[in-house]
C-alpha cells in the first residue's frame, strides 16, 4: 500500500460508491470538469458521466431541496457544499425537510442523502471559509454528523456514509486534506460509522477530540508522554450520535476528561459531551471536564487564527489542568 | 399561447407534431396595470377572461380556444361530468372539514373553496405514475391521486404528521415550508429523466411561494437540467393577508420567461382550460421539452386557514365578484343546457360526496391517538443507543403511572 492524502482517500470513496451502487449521484458546484475546489472529485465526471455527477447551479438551498427530490425518486444523493459558510443557506432544507422526512412520513421515505462540507480553519482563508457548524446539525434530530481524522477513515467513513439509510452531514476537515497515510480500501471489519475510536491509550486523563484536531491532540499524547503524563486519545468519528459509551470506558479509566474542538465553545459539542459524560461518570471525576475550544467570536482574520485555534499547547495546559500539574498557565487547580 | 419568447431555443419551442395544438402567438405586452400601488397595498382588480386562456365562461358558454382547444378534444359531456362530480365532492368534503374544525375535531384546516378547478383540472390531468409535490392546501389533489377520506384529515388532527405513504399514491406529503416542494419536484423530475422514463413530477404552489428563494432556485435548476417538472401556480391572490400584488408587479407567469420557461396563464376556475394547460404542459415534459409554468388564476373564497379573519383585509364586493365565477356553475349551466347533467346524475353525484363527506368525518372520529413512546419513532431508521436510552428512560417514566399514583 502507498499512502495517499485524505482529498485523494475521499476522492477513492466516492469513486467506489459510484461503482457499487448505480443509484449513487454526486451533486455540487464546480464538481465536474474543475474536480471541485479541492479536486477530491477529479475525474468522476469523466468516468461516471454528467448524468451521476452533477455541476449544478450555484444555489446550496437548490441543491439540498433537488437532492431530497431524487431520494424521493430512490436515488442516493451525495452533496458537496463548497466550504463550510456556504451550508448556511442549505440549512432550511436540511434542517425542516432532510432531517425528517422519514420521521414525517412514518418510515415510508427514506432520505439517504451525504452532504459532504470541507470546515474548520487553520489554511488562511477569508470570512466564510473556516467555519465548524457541526452543533447546528448535530442539534437536528434525523441527521448523522460525523468528522474523520485521517485518510483511512475519510475513505471508510464516507463510503458508510453513503450506503448509510440515514441523512449524514460528512465534515471534511479541510486543513488535513493533504495528510497522508496508508489506506485499506476494504470495507469488511471497519468499525461502524457510529463508534468512536480510541486512537492512542493513555491512563492518566482521556482527551476527546474530532476532524482536524485529531492530530492535535495525538502530538498532544506525545509531548505530554516525554513529561510523564499518559493521554488517552479517543477520536469521536461520530457527533451525531455520540459515542458515550466508549468515551465512558474510557473516562472509567483515566477519571479525567479533556475536550478539544475548533468550533465555539457556547453550546458546543464540548458542553453536550461535559454533561453527558459527567452525568454518567459523576462517580469516577476527579476534575470537572475541560473544554478546550474556539471562542465565543466569529471565526478571525486569518492573521489571528492562529489565536482562535486550540493549538498543542492549549490542548496540553487544559490537560495539565485536569491533572492539578503545579505549572499549569490557568488560574485554578482541578484536583484540590 | 405559450408565453415564451425564446423559440430560439428548440427544445423550448412548443410541441412539435401536433400541428395546431399550440400556436404561439407573442408574448404578452411588457407593461401590465397589475400592482400599481406602491406596496401592493391593495388587491388587483381580478384579470378580465381577455387576459386569460379560458374554454368555459362564467355563463357556462363553450368558447373556441386554438390553444388549447385540441388538448380537451376527448373531454365529452360524460368526461366532464366526472370532473364536475370531483368538483363537487371536493367542495363537500371541505366544508365537511371545516365544519369538524368548528366542533373542535380538527386543530386547523386550510379551505380550498373556490379552487376545486384548479385543483381537480390539473390532478385528473396526471397519470399514475407522475408524482404531485403539494403545499397544504391541495386536497382536492391528494383526493384525486387517491388519499382516502380519512387521510385527508390525519394530519389536522394531529395523529400524524403525513396522511398517507407517498409513493402510494404519487404524491407527497404536503408542504408547510412555503415553496420548498418546488425543489423536491425538479428533484424528481430530474431522476425521471436519468431514468430515462417519461413520468413527470408537479409542483403545486401559491402565489405568495412565488417570492421564495426556494422556487426561483427549483426553476433555475429545473430550466437547466431540462427536467420534467410542471411548475403550477394557484395565484388565489392571498397569501394569508397580503394580496398577490406584494408578491409580483406583473403577471406571475412572466416570471417563468427569465428563467427559459415557457408559460401559460389559464382562467384557474375553468375546469376545461386547466386540464388542457396542466396536459400541454405534462406532454413537453414527456417529450424532454423540460419544464414548464401554468398560472391558475383564481381565487380564495375562505379564510386562508380556520384561524384566519378575512373581515379584516377582504373587500366584499371584490369577493362578490369572484362568487360570480365559480366554478362549478359555469359547468352546470354548460351541462345542463346540453341535458347531460339530469336530475338523476345530480342526484347521485350529490350521494357520492355525502358518501364521501361522511366517511371523512367517521374517519376522522375514530383516528387512534398514537402510543406515547411513537414520538421516538423513525428518527433515524436505525435508531441510536441515544434515542434508544431516551425512549426506555421514558417508558419506565410513565410505567410508574400505571396504578395512577407514581410510585
Ligand atoms: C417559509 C414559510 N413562511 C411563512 C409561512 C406561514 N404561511 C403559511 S401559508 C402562508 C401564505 C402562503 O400563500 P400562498 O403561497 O399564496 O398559498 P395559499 O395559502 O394562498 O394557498 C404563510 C405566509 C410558512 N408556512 N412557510
Ligand atoms: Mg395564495
Amino acid at each position: 500500500m502507498t499512502a495517499t492524502t485524505m482529498a485523494a482517500a475521499l476522492g477513492s470513496g466516492l469513486r467506489r460508491a459510484l461503482e457499487d451502487d448505480p443509484r449513487v449521484v454526486l451533486l455540487g458546484e464546480d464538481i465536474g470538469r474543475l474536480g471541485g475546489v479541492f479536486r477530491v472529485t477529479d475525474g468522476l465526471q469523466r468516468d461516471f458521466g454528467a448524468d451521476r455527477v452533477m455541476d449544478t447551479p450555484l444555489a446550496e438551498s437548490g441543491i439540498l431541496g433537488v437532492a431530497v427530490g431524487l431520494a424521493y425518486r430512490g436515488f442516493r444523493p451525495v452533496c458537496e457544499i463548497q466550504f463550510d459558510g456556504f451550508s448556511y443557506p442549505a440549512v432550511d432544507e436540511l434542517v425542516t425537510q432532510v432531517s425528517r422526512l422519514h420521521y414525517r412520513t412514518g418510515g415510508a421515505i427514506r432520505m439517504p442523502i451525504t452532504v459532504r462540507i470541507p470546515y474548520g480553519g487553520g489554511i488562511g482563508a477569508v470570512e466564510h471559509h473556516s467555519e465548524s457548524p457541526e452543533a447546528y446539525f448535530a442539534h437536528t434530530p434525523g441527521l448523522r454528523v460525523v468528522t474523520c481524522g485521517g485518510p483511512q477513515d475519510a475513505h471508510t467513513m464516507l463510503r458508510q456514509a453513503i450506503a448509510c439509510d440515514d441523512p449524514v452531514v460528512f465534515l471534511e476537515p479541510k486543513r488535513r486534506y493533504w495528510l497522508k497515510d496508508e489506506v485499506d480500501e476494504e470495507l469488511d471489519g471497519a468499525l461502524p460509522l457510529d463508534r468512536a475510536r480510541v486512537v492512542v491509550e493513555g491512563s492518566d486523563v482521556t482527551l476527546a477530540a474530532y476532524g482536524p484536531l485529531v492530530v492535535t491532540a495525538r502530538d498532544a499524547a506525545i509531548a505530554a508522554r516525554d513529561e510523564g503524563v499518559s493521554i488517552e486519545v479517543v477520536d469521536l468519528r461520530s457527533l451525531a450520535p455520540l459515542d458515550l459509551d466508549t468515551l465512558e470506558r474510557s473516562v472509567r479509566r483515566t477519571h479525567r476528561l479533556v475536550v478539544a474542538h475548533e468550533a465555539q465553545r457556547s453550546g458546543g459539542l464540548g458542553a453536550e459531551i461535559a454533561a453527558g459524560v459527567t452525568e454518567r461518570c459523576f462517580d469516577v471525576l476527579q476534575a470537572p471536564v475541560a473544554r478546550v475550544t474556539g471562542f465565543d467570536a466569529p471565526y478571525p482574520p486569518a492573521k489571528v487564527e492562529e489565536h482562535f485555534l486550540p493549538d498543542l499547547d492549549r490542548v496540553l495546559d487544559a490537560v495539565d489542568r485536569v491533572v492539578g500539574r503545579p505549572h499549569a498557565l490557568a488560574g485554578w487547580s482541578a484536583a484540590s | 399561447m405559450l408565453r415564451s419568447d425564446v423559440s430560439s431555443d428548440r427544445a423550448l419551442a412548443r410541441p412539435e407534431g401536433r400541428e395546431g395544438r399550440a400556436a404561439s402567438p407573442p408574448a404578452r405586452a411588457a407593461t401590465s396595470p397589475r400592482g400599481t400601488s406602491p406596496h401592493g397595498a391593495a388587491p388587483p382588480p381580478a384579470p378580465t377572461t381577455d387576459e386569460l386562456l379560458q374554454l368555459l365562461t362564467p355563463d357556462g358558454v363553450r368558447r373556441a380556444e386554438p390553444t388549447l382547444d385540441p388538448w380537451v378534444a376527448d373531454v365529452d359531456d360524460e368526461r366532464l361530468l366526472d370532473l364536475y362530480e370531483d368538483m363537487v365532492v371536493a367542495r363537500r368534503f371541505d366544508i365537511e372539514a371545516v365544519a369538524l374544525q368548528r366542533q373542535g375535531e380538527l386543530g386547523l384546516w386550510p379551505p380550498l373553496l373556490g379552487q376545486e378547478a384548479a385543483q381537480i383540472g390539473s390532478a385528473r390531468a396526471l397519470r399514475p405514475d407522475d408524482f404531485a409535490f403539494t403545499s397544504y392546501r391541495e386536497n382536492g389533489v391528494a383526493y384525486c391521486r387517491g388519499a382516502s377520506p380519512t387521510d385527508l384529515v390525519r394530519v389536522w388532527r394531529g395523529t400524524a404528521l403525513s396522511g398517507w405513504d407517498p409513493r402510494s399514491i404519487g404524491m407527497a406529503t404536503p408542504q408547510v415550508m412555503i415553496g420548498a416542494q418546488t425543489l423536491h419536484a425538479t428533484g424528481y423530475a430530474l431522476g425521471c429523466r436519468i431514468d430515462g422514463v417519461d413520468s413527470a413530477a408537479v409542483a403545486y404552489f401559491g402565489d405568495g411561494a412565488t417570492s421564495k428563494g426556494d422556487v426561483h432556485e427549483a426553476m433555475v435548476f429545473a430550466a437547466s437540467f431540462r427536467a420534467p417538472v410542471v411548475f403550477f401556480c394557484q395565484n388565489n391572490q392571498w397569501a394569508i393577508s397580503e394580496p398577490v400584488g406584494l408578491q409580483t408587479r406583473r403577471p406571475i407567469a412572466d416570471r417563468a420567461f427569465g428563467y427559459g420557461i415557457p408559460s401559460l396563464r389559464v382562467d384557474g376556475n375553468d375546469v376545461l382550460a386547466v386540464t388542457a394547460a396542466t396536459r400541454i404542459a405534462l406532454d413537453r415534459a414527456r417529450r424532454g421539452d423540460g419544464p414548464t409554468f401554468v398560472e391558475a388564476v383564481t381565487y380564495r373564497r375562505g379564510p386562508h386557514t380556520t384561524s384566519d379573519d378575512p373581515t379584516r383585509y377582504v373587500d366584499p364586493e371584490v369577493q362578490a365578484s369572484w362568487e360570480q365565477r365559480d366554478p362549478l356553475t359555469r359547468v352546470e349551466r354548460l351541462l345542463g343546457a346540453s341535458g347531460a347533467l339530469t336530475e338523476d346524475r345530480a342526484g347521485a353525484i350529490k350521494a357520492n360526496a355525502e358518501r364521501f363527506a361522511h366517511e371523512m368525518r367517521e374517519g376522522c372520529l375514530a383516528l387512534p391517538v398514537p402510543a406515547p413512546t411513537s414520538v421516538f419513532d423513525h428518527v433515524l431508521v436505525e435508531p441510536s443507543a441515544a434515542l434508544a436510552r431516551q425512549r426506555s428512560e421514558y417508558a419506565a417514566y410513565l410505567a410508574m403511572f400505571d396504578d395512577g399514583e407514581p410510585r
